[in-house]
């Protein structure tokens, strides 16, 4: 795990609309995040969960504080670079996969790259790679309908991970998928966060969350309290 | 469960002596409930003498080889197939510390019930990186899974209870619950008692 935090968010607070209607949805929200590191977010509806991840993926600007990505303060940045940063730093991964329909599972995986200029026998390549670390290469050239709902998912862990792109923001992702798939695929983002990834997982399933090294609730907006893995002895006794 | 149940069901598989069965059973509940030898012995004995069990050949090394008798390997098919009771239910700790901290003064509700998901939330993690790491042992990966489980559930109660206390804070509450000291049951109702 490298000292640098490839995502900082400092004092990061996000108001929707103003005057008595105002809404705050976060409230000085510190947090980073290091390569090798995943971190889940947990909090009731309306806590600010998702709000978090949409300013750490650079979409939704903070009324006040500041996010860093790899370095980059994300207030300096224009639109135009602000999109760029996404494409080559951050890979977003939602409960319902985002997958284009008409584009099979290599070329999902590869369109991030291409849009970022790469050839396409290059991005072919990187897409393919990529899909090997989810155990995909053999689907590659299926279309998501034909893929199940696991596998699509892991599609769109590949697409949030190819061409060196090293944060990935889930939301949700295991939410539409049954308790044995949901696992696989949680062991897909572990694995990839394990190989030099960063993440953030947003859920409200505290089994899930379990799969990161810290969890963070938020409630109104703010992180009330963190747990993280103790790495000591456990419950489940002397086999540890 | 009782170990004796555990320890007929182990010996439906064959003759074995009080080490052996030690072994096979915590190796078949994947090492989460380690039993002291004389426990074992203890309960051998009541197998024999309830006729369930019965002491048969020994080993060259002199070691009591125990079978199962038919009468024992009814009662063992019996309660592998007869589902599980809980019996006791209610008798968690943390459900009654709880209940009880909701009625006391002074107690800081919310705070304790974070405290509480922060531990349960750890317990979890310790759990899930020892699932990481399994060693693709069935026996032991369902212990493991239902301690997870378990652990879920009680996150998810807990959960359950800080939106329901917050409803009950904002007078959000549809189905207001009466007030838990007794004190306050109402008169007609204790009249007619």
């Amino acid at each position: 795990m490298s000292d640098a935090p490839l995502l900082k968010l400092d004092g990061v607070s996000v108001q929707y609309g103003s005057g008595p209607t105002a809404v705050t949805a976060l409230s000085g929200v510190d947090l980073e995040v290091r390569r090798g590191e995943l971190v889940a977010v947990m909090g009731s509806s309306g806590s600010g969960k998702s709000t978090l991840l949409t300013v750490a993926g650079g979409l939704v600007r903070p009324t006040s504080g500041e996010v860093v990505v790899d370095g980059q303060w994300l207030s300096t940045l224009r639109p135009g670079q602000l999109a760029t940063l996404r494409r080559r730093h951050l890979g977003f991964v939602f409960q319902d996969y985002n997958l284009v329909p008409a584009l099979t599972a290599i070329e999902n995986v590869a369109l991030p790259l291409e849009l970022d200029g790469w050839k396409a026998s290059r991005a072919r390549r990187a897409a393919r790679d990529a899909l090997s670390t989810v155990e995909l290469a053999e689907q590659a050239h299926r279309f998501p309908d034909d893929l199940s709902g696991g596998q699509q998912q892991r599609v769109a862990i590949a697409r949030a991970v190819v061409g060196g792109r090293s944060l990935i923001l889930a939301d949700e992702p295991t939410g539409a998928l049954d308790s044995t798939t949901g696992e696989v695929v949680l062991r897909m983002l572990r694995g990839r966060v394990d190989h030099g990834a960063a993440g953030i997982l947003v859920t409200h399933d505290a089994r899930h969350a379990a799969w990161a090294d810290r969890i963070v609730f938020l409630r109104d907006g703010r992180i009330v309290d963190e747990s993280a893995y103790r790495g000591v002895e456990t419950m489940a006794g002397s086999r540890a | 469960m009782s170990v004796r149940q555990g320890l007929l069901a182990v010996l439906e598989l064959g003759p074995n002596y009080g080490y052996q069965l030690r072994a096979e059973f915590e190796s078949r509940t994947g090492g989460t409930w380690p039993l002291n030898i004389g426990q074992v012995y203890t309960t051998l004995d009541r197998l024999e003498r309830d006729g369930l069990a019965r002491r048969g050949d020994e080993t060259p090394e002199g070691q009591v080889l125990y079978e199962i008798t038919n009468a024992g390997r009814a009662e063992a098919d019996a309660w592998l197939s007869r589902p599980v009771v809980r019996e006791r239910a209610g008798r968690d700790e943390l459900a009654i510390k709880l209940a009880l901290a909701v009625t006391l003064p002074g107690v800081d509700v919310p705070a304790l019930i974070q405290a509480q998901r922060t531990a349960t939330l750890g317990a979890l993690q310790d759990l899930t990186r020892l699932k990481m790491a399994d060693e693709r042992d069935l026996a032991w990966e369902l212990v493991l899974e239902s301690m997870i489980f378990q652990l879920e559930a009680e996150a998810r109660w807990l959960d359950h209870t800080e939106a329901r206390l917050a409803r009950i804070r904002d007078g959000r509450d549809p189905r207001p619950a009466a007030p838990p000291a007794a004190a306050s049951v109402p008169a007609e109702r204790e009249a007619t008692r």
